[in-house]
């Protein structure tokens, strides 16, 4: 078994249980141990675009402080969120040693001092370069045939150049993934048009909005269900469904899944690593339509 | 918008606020030649009261007042995409960072959203990167 160091990022600790449990057995049905760090703390969720806001950098930076005192020299994240901000808050540090300095000197307890030493993945990453699809493609105990699957990127997967993993334009890394798992990905023009994200806590209406074009968009493709790497579009896709029937009466509801619960499910994994039961609208009807379930 | 009277003097363009933008955000705003690409492809274009393209352009004219009341600098989520598609390579976002920022560190609680008008069963049910998200970005 490799093991790789993974950074769970708070809301796979509570709402998103789903993706972290998913996270766990698929990888492992890969031969891959994904070791939880003993500690870590939430990296502050967004990136600071700020030059002089060296405050906001502190929590990622601890994170890597972590890892490094675990002995490893990179780690894994499923969560695009706590990627972006744990991966610029790393480039930030590397290419400003005034910051770097600054940071060291706030976290004067620590008994690390950090100098760059740790990179960040993003767990789709990880799978296409390490794993490769090809390898994943002959894990597969239960290939997802005839499942029609649209792949939402949002913005933080890809967004900016320095930290995307794949084109900031047109990513297919998550489509690939689909096909290797032997489902149909299907076109998806909004896959990289932001959620409207943190509005969902007070400005709920944008989301609705976002939600109503982006599932509508997925829907037109005759989509069986979306997938996402990361929890706060989950939500706003999921739950934000309801609002968006409110303000279009013709919306169609559409399931929201994690795109390790699709491993999980092809790798034949127990149905307690799925969690189908966080959803808010039930997955279990179109993978069932599919005789998945 | 309303109709505003703008005069604009070479006072405004190097004033103290333009600096303390282009410094904070790290962007040389004069390099925007207005394509108006960046609002094109704005997803919250939409909801905002001035487009992304009219912030830089109200930036580099110092326009100080107007940009700090607009209600479009809280409406950017930091999407970046404006950013990845500018010609001139500029970074649209981390300039409207910079105006929020400046409203919030006025010394007196200029925020944005305020926790305590989060409704208590709102609270419960939101999940805690959107919690985290939305105060980092909103509130001081
Ligand atoms: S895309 Fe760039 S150059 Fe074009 S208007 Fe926007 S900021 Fe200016
Ligand atoms: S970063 Fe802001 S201005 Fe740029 S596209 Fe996204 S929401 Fe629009």
């Amino acid at each position: 078994m490799t093991k790789l160091i993974y950074y769970p990022g708070c809301t796979l600790k509570n709402h998103a249980r789903n993706f972290d449990v998913s996270t766990v057995s698929s990888m492992g049905k890969l031969d891959v141990e994904v070791a939880e760090m003993s500690r870590w703390n939430c990296c502050g969720t967004v990136h600071c675009l700020s030059s002089d806001n060296v405050m906001n950098r502190v929590a990622p930076v601890t994170n890597l402080i972590r890892v490094k005192e675990e002995g490893g020299s990179e780690f894994m994240t499923g969560c695009a969120m706590c990627y972006n901000t744990l991966k610029r808050a790393n480039i930030d540090v590397k290419q400003r040693a005034d910051m770097l300095e600054t940071i060291n000197e706030f976290v004067y307890l620590e008994e690390t001092k950090y100098a760059g030493e740790v990179d960040v993945l993003h767990l789709l990453e990880y799978l296409r370069d390490r794993v490769t699809f090809d390898a994943m493609g002959k894990r597969v105990v239960k290939p997802l045939a005839g499942l029609k699957v649209a792949c939402y990127y949002g913005c933080l997967l890809v967004r900016p150049k320095e930290v995307a993993f794949d084109d900031v334009e047109n990513p297919t890394v998550m489509e690939d993934l689909v096909s290797a798992l032997g489902a149909t990905p299907v076109p998806f023009p909004l896959k990289a048009d932001c959620c409207g994200a943190y509005h969902t806590v007070g400005k709920p209406e944008i989301i609705a909005d976002r939600t109503n074009r982006i599932m509508g968009s997925a829907a037109e493709e005759e989509a069986d269900l979306v997938i996402v790497s990361c929890p706060l579009c989950a939500y706003n896709l999921d739950f934000r469904q309801e609002d968006a029937k409110r303000m279009n009466p013709d919306f169609q509801h559409l399931p929201v899944l994690y795109f390790t619960q699709l491993m999980a499910l092809a790798f034949g994994c127990d149905e307690s690593a799925l969690r189908l039961d966080l959803h808010h609208i039930d997955p279990k009807p179109a993978l069932a339509a599919r005789g998945l379930v | 918008m309303a109709t505003t009277t703008v005069r604009i003097s070479s006072a405004r363009v190097s004033s103290p606020f333009v600096a303390r933008i282009e410094k904070i955000s790290a962007q040389n705003l004069l390099a925007c030649y207005q394509c108006g690409k960046c609002s094109a492809g704005c997803p919250m274009a939409a909801h905002m009261d001035i487009l992304p393209n009219q912030i830089i352009r109200m930036a580099q004219l110092g326009m100080h007042e107007q940009l700090l009341a607009s209600e479009a600098i809280w409406t950017c989520v930091s999407c970046m995409t404006c950013n990845t598609r500018c010609p001139k390579g500029v970074r649209i976002a981390e300039t409207i960072e910079a105006l929020r920022e400046t409203r919030l560190r006025t010394g007196e609680r200029n925020d944005c959203l305020k926790i305590g008008d989060i409704l208590p069963g709102a609270r419960a049910d939101l999940p805690p990167i959107a919690m985290i998200s939305a105060l980092r970005k909103l509130s001081s």
